[in-house]
């Protein structure tokens, strides 16, 4: 079957789209958009966390007919969707998002020395990369996903609001500490940018 | 060596910015935050097809018939393999002993084990396909435990072993045995004024990495194969996947993919040569990605364990001796079990000065899943069993548990039950002295004048108790571990160190093949890298078989041995730059033949601190390049009979102190706070220290509490692979960990190092368990607990 | 597999009519883990996510008409005065990302024992309004469970929405799980005051074939509520009538052992939370206002 639906702003058509395919599946296999991770593919880990028009849920769990002329933002649009919010208080405008053939012509390689610098974050993926709270970094997408959005909802949360924003994501190489110090720290400098 | 002297005192690099001893950020921090970074599963090449592996559904069985035809005619099929289609006479593979069939030949010895393998052009058209694979089995009577594998009619699990342990060993069921006879135990025995005894049972954890087994088989037009892969041990793995596909290793070549975590479950193959036979047979590029119900299969997991101990003391606090007897359940094949066999006996004492001891440790074959490394490796179960031991001496004694294991605390210059004596730092009783003296967190916090937040109580969200029945427990625990590989492995890794100019700026280019699963190795290359030679900016290559052997991302030994090879490297290439110095710009300065020279800040620098030279002038056309192994002090064997030898190389130690609320009419449990100390000999990178000592301390809390795979014990089968029903602690679960570290340089480490990223796995969950029987006045001799064990409903 | 798109909830009905065999998907946070561990492969998905009233509920007199896929964090930030035992179940479910897909219609529809709304639905009271081609119905929720992860569903009926009785006295609701989120009941406890016909009504997951009611323990209760008078005179219930009907909840259990819990643990569990939930919720009816309550 195929399928049309919106992601991180733009317009993507998928092709030959089997029935019982998640949206992570489109995503990751037949978008180019490997960024949201395949770690349970049961909603028990909130890897694949992504919005489905301004919500987050599992895109595993999301059937790919499911998103028909819906809106998605990954985690590969997260950083334009948070200037776009700081901008014009959301990403209605439909320009945010990493062109699909800039991500297609993504390819088999190994991981490499590239540091990424000069690329643009929103304040959220800065502060994972601050506080240290990135290890292995296969939890890391889905996890800055759900905090952008509890932020989003509650800048000042406490920590039990952070524990309970983020329960449905699993982390095994943090203690989930650096975590906390990370959601701390990108609210703090949200509330000084205000 | 170059590693001698004082290693603490930095005479190199001070003055250089991101080098040791700065929490520089992560180089891949900023691909792993955009979703960029290529993990295994992430691999994708034009006209690739998907591998799916058909795993047995019964543990132990005589495969009578495999029938392929079906699957092979459905359209988008490409190719189905069995056994009978291995390449060569090469079919079984292991780390040590290589008694794993690539695909089962006549009979599947646990549940899950790979049958036949598929490649189609969809995941679901695999899938399909290998389910229409019918393979008929005549089931076996199962071997589950040290009962049923050493009876005198069992089933071999193994037929005809050949391997190096089967001459020392009392059963062909037991895979390897390693007794520890020090002193004279009966002797001892009678000075004992208490004597206590424990059975101990430790259950199956897995290290449930989240970056399940993956990666993508690329055929060359050279009859070779790329496999771009998540391992934990590059060359480990080509040593076992190229003569199975009767390739020589340089036509297998390998790069290390995004790792999506490892802690041991990748140090054993998964789907490698099965991607690589497929990619072979098809002549197209195999992606297999497991999803998480394979990945329970795919991988070994923590040895559970029966441990038998018995421990006297005098009335004055002195322990006299120690018994044990330790049974590790190695499941259907090898893998690692003969070396967490020798670390289990070797460290079964703990962090204690035992004089008298009769040890003994075994792992069986069995026909429950195949259980290997993971996180800790035998001293895991060890410590556990030891401090549940400590604190009924204490108890018996009429001691305060702390002060006991302060008093038998070992110290540098103890001698191990080996026979090995302790040549660094062993600061037990400081570390002790350190986590009992954080501020306790405060008592009933959810009796706010709000009202309760039923998220600080035991079961949380899911509101069972607004207070009743909540009674806090404090636990105390502490560990050793070693680094390193240890037995007389010749444990070494190579790095290759590249400086040149590029662009006007010195540059350094760091190659080695470690595995960089998380642990951060490759932040602490760059920052060896800048203090050895001065630069700033350091290019850290790609980890593939293009380079020397790193060893494996286990034993805690990355940043001591990669990290040794690459300063070692650096040393080397530093010599050479200087000579250019010398060659160039020598006659313009006296201090360059009289003075002791250092590379900082980009500049060529005499110890006083006046500049020579900078250093893009100094390689203005030139590079220099160095590939070189290096080796930590090598480690002898233990003896088979007395397990003496100086078997380690270094060893590791924390302790922990846990305060719990247990609902005790419900059985449920709140892990506070999880306070840990430990001695890391010297931070190269203090966040990521943080990082590892944090991440091992709730690991080690997941296995107190909640984390086990349950084989019923009738069939061999796995009860709940899945992360529904096996169960990692979410940020909801996990306590407050404040860490207090400690920098004792050790001197015979890259400087003062010492691994660290294991031995805060080992002390939490006892300390866990101290504080649960603290809370509850219950013995629980097992771990996990559930709420079962807590309300007598077991 | 075929992939259903209804875009009304007449074509809903009509699909499944010609499809009884159609599965029907809308949180899909039980549907797509049984595709994607390869446990069912329907012939058909139905999709109900552009069904646009499946996500309305309506507030009336003496009931809430709750939509039946109205995502459970929508009935946790909106119906919690309404239905509080319901907004304190649906606070238990999983995490938040499944909490924002998952709505009562799919618990309604696995019927699985765990299901974490049905112990608050079976203690509040409620019906379930399933439709086919052929007509509307309301199934009490008390007939509605009829066996393991089966209901009273014929094979060409949709769940429409599900009428709640709204509380008229204090509700609560316990679940046992071996972590603090994202976890399947080991065993569950709904209960809810009645005071306006001076009833109690239970509801227990997770400890017995099906969603059960512990209607010998009600009984119990309401005629030792009414004997002393506590209705009227807001007493402490005394503790050995706590105790009775915790045990008599207890006895209401038939459950099993499995890799999550004993059953023994199971039907001590369910007497410890009857016992708590009691006494929350009667010191709250007694207006004394235990100072603890629930997050939802």
């Amino acid at each position: 079957m195929r399928v049309n639906f919106t992601v991180n702003g733009r317009p993507q058509e998928a092709d030959d789209v089997w029935e019982g395919e998640s949206l992570l599946y489109v995503l990751r296999e037949r978008l180019g958009l490997p960024g949201s991770k395949n770690a349970c593919e049961q909603g028990e880990c909130g890897s694949c966390t992504v919005r489905l028009d301004g919500v987050p849920v599992c895109a595993c769990l999301v059937a790919a007919g499911q998103v028909e002329g819906r809106e998605v933002v990954t985690v590969e649009g997260l950083a334009d969707y948070a200037k776009q919010r700081a901008e014009h208080g959301g990403c209605a405008s439909g320009a945010c998002g990493t062109s699909v053939d800039e991500a297609q012509r993504w390819q088999a390689r190994g991981q490499d020395s590239q540091t990424g610098e000069g690329t643009e974050l929103s304040p959220i993926q800065q502060a994972f990369i601050d506080a240290g709270a990135v290890q292995c970094g296969f939890c890391t997408p889905g996890l800055l996903v759900a905090a952008d959005e509890m932020l989003e909802r509650n800048p000042n949360p406490s920590d039990a609001d952070i524990r309970e924003a983020l329960s449905g994501n699993l982390c095994r190489c943090t203690g989930y500490e650096k975590i906390m110090d990370a959601v701390r720290l990108a609210a703090a400098r949200q509330g000084e940018a205000v | 060596m170059p590693t001698n002297g004082a290693p603490t005192k930095l005479t190199q690099g001070y003055r250089t910015k991101g080098g040791i001893g700065e929490s520089t950020l992560r180089p891949d921090g900023t691909l792993k935050v955009t979703g960029e970074f290529a993990y295994s599963s992430d691999m994708w090449h034009e006209d690739m097809l998907w591998g799916q592996i058909l795993r047995s559904t019964v543990a132990h069985a005589e495969i009578v018939s495999i029938d392929t035809s079906e699957a092979l005619a459905m359209p988008g099929v490409y190719a189905v393999m069995t056994y009978d289609d291995l390449p060569t006479d090469v079919k079984n593979y292991g780390l040590e002993i290589q008694d794993t069939p690539v695909l089962a030949h006549g009979k599947v010895r646990h549940h899950g084990e790979p049958v036949a393998i598929v490649a189609a052009d969809h995941p679901e058209t695999a899938r399909r396909a290998a389910a229409k694979i019918k393979v008929d089995y005549r089931e076996l009577p199962v071997i589950t435990d040290e009962k049923s594998a050493t009876a005198p009619d069992a089933i071999l699990v193994h037929e005809n072993r050949d391997d190096h342990h089967i001459g020392h060993v009392p059963h062909p069921n037991i895979v390897h045995r390693q007794p520890i006879i020090r002193g004279n135990v009966e002797e001892a025995r009678k000075r004992a004024d208490v004597i206590v005894q424990g059975e101990y049972t430790f259950g199956m954890q897995d290290q449930a990495f989240l970056g399940p087994e993956s990666g993508l088989a690329v055929p060359e037009e050279d009859g070779g194969v790329h496999l771009y892969i998540a391992t934990q041990w590059l060359h480990s793995d080509l040593r076992q996947i190229a003569p199975v596909l009767g390739l020589p290793e340089e036509k297998v070549r390998m790069t290390l993919a995004g790792v999506g975590g490892a802690f041991g479950g990748r140090e054993d193959l998964s789907m490698q040569i099965h991607a690589c036979l497929l990619a072979m047979r098809t002549g197209k590029p195999v992606k297999i990605v497991y999803n998480r119900f394979e990945s329970f299969f795919g991988h070994v997991h923590r040895h559970p364990a029966k441990l038998y101990y018995e421990h006297g003391a005098t009335k004055d606090g002195k322990i006299t001796h120690m018994k044990c007897r330790i049974v590790l359940d190695g499941g259907a094949y090898a893998s690692a079990s003969p070396a967490v066999v020798g670390n289990a006996s070797s460290l079964s004492v703990g962090p204690y000065v035992i004089d008298d001891v009769d040890i003994e440790a075994v792992a069986l074959y069995t026909n429950n899943p195949p259980c290997g490394a993971m996180r800790g490796f035998g001293a895991v179960q060890a410590c556990f069993a030891y401090e549940a031991q400590m604190d009924k001496l204490a108890k018996k004694l009429g001691m305060d548990p702390v002060e006991f294991r302060q008093l038998n605390a070992m110290e540098q210059g103890t001698i191990m039950p080996t026979g090995q004596p302790v040549d660094s730092p062993a600061p037990v009783a400081e570390l002790l002295r350190r986590v009992k003296a954080m501020p306790l967190p405060p008592e009933r916090q959810w009796e706010s004048s709000e009202g309760a937040d039923v998220r600080q109580l035991p079961g949380g969200l899911s509101n069972t108790t607004h207070g009743e029945g909540v009674v806090r427990g404090i636990g105390y625990a502490v560990g050793i571990k070693n680094v390193g590989f240890s037995e007389g492995f010749d444990d070494y890794s190579t790095a290759k160190v590249r400086m040149e100019v590029i662009g006007g700026e010195p540059v350094a280019t760091v190659h080695t093949a470690m595995a960089e699963v998380g642990q951060g190795g490759v932040t602490v290359h760059a920052q060896i890298a800048r203090t050895e030679l001065g630069v700033t900016q350091v290019t850290i290559h790609p980890a593939d078989t293009q380079v020397g052997s790193a060893g494996s991302t286990s034993a805690s030994r990355q940043t001591y041995v990669t990290g040794g090879a690459v300063k070692n490297a650096c040393e080397l290439v530093r010599e050479k730059v200087l000579e250019i110095g010398r060659r160039k710009f020598g006659s313009y300065h006296p201090a360059w033949a009289t003075a002791e020279l250092l590379l900082e800040g980009g500049k060529v620098v005499t110890d006083g601190g006046e500049v020579l030279a900078d250093l893009a002038d100094v390689l203005e056309g030139e590079a220099v390049e160095v590939e070189e192994e290096w080796r930590h002090r090598p480690t002898e064997p233990f003896d088979l009979r007395t397990g003496q030898g100086n078997g380690h190389v270094q060893y590791s130690f924390a302790a922990h102190r846990a305060v719990v609320e247990v609902d005790t009419e419900l059985g449920l449990v709140k892990v506070i706070e999880l306070a840990c100390a430990q001695d890391v000999g010297k931070a190269l990178n203090p966040l990521s220290v943080l990082g590892q000592i944090q991440g091992g301390t709730l690991q080690g809390m997941g296995v107190a509490v909640m984390e086990e795979i349950v084989v019923d014990p009738k069939t061999a089968k796995v009860r709940n692979p899945s992360f529904t029903d096996y169960l990692l602690p979410t940020i909801l679960d996990t306590p407050i960990i404040p860490v207090d570290v400690l920098e004792l340089a050790d001197d015979h480490a890259p400087y003062g190092l010492r691994g660290i990223g294991e031995a805060p796995t080992l002390s939490s969950t006892p300390a866990v368990l101290a504080a649960i029987r603290n809370a509850t006045g219950l013995e629980l001799n097992r771990t996990p607990v559930r709420p079962e064990h807590l309300t007598g409903t077991a | 597999m075929d992939f259903l798109r209804p875009a009304s909830w007449e074509e809903a009905l009509a699909a499944k009519a010609e499809h009884p065999t159609a599965v029907p998907i809308a949180g899909g946070t039980d549907v797509m883990v049984e595709i994607n561990f390869d446990h069912r492969r329907p012939e058909y998905l139905l999709d109900l996510n552009r069904v646009g009233d499946l996500y309305e509920w309506e507030v009336g007199e003496e009931s809430v008409r709750l939509g039946a896929s109205v995502p459970y964090t929508q009935i946790m930030e909106h119906l919690r005065t309404e239905l509080p035992g319901l907004a304190l179940a649906s606070h238990t479910v999983a995490s938040p990302q499944i909490r924002n897909r998952g709505g009562v219609g799919g618990n309604l529809g696995t019927a699985s024992p765990a299901g974490d709304a049905h112990p608050a639905l079976l203690a509040a009271g409620a019906e379930v309004e399933v439709e086919s081609v052929r007509g509307s119905r309301r199934i009490p929720i008390d007939e509605f469970y009829t066996g393991v992860k089966r209901n009273a569903l014929a094979p060409d009926e949709l769940i429409r929405a599900v009428h709640i009785n709204k509380a008229d006295g204090p509700q609560q609701y316990s679940k046992v799980g071996t972590r603090n989120a994202m976890v399947i009941a080991v065993c569950a406890f709904g209960l809810a005051l009645h005071p306006g016909t001076r009833t109690v009504r239970t509801g227990i997951g997770s400890a017995a074939p099906t969603p059960i009611r512990a209607k010998a323990a009600e009984e119990f209760l309401n005629a030792a509520l009414e004997e002393g008078g506590f209705w009227d005179n807001g007493k402490i219930i005394t503790p050995s009538v706590a105790k009775q009907f915790a045990e008599l909840c207890s006895g209401a259990c038939n459950p099993i052992d499995d890799v999550r819990g004993t059953a023994s643990y199971r039907r001590h569990a369910v007497g410890v939370m009857a016992r708590r939930t009691l006494t929350w919720t009667w010191e709250s009816y007694r207006g004394t206002a235990a100072r603890t309550e629930g997050v939802a």
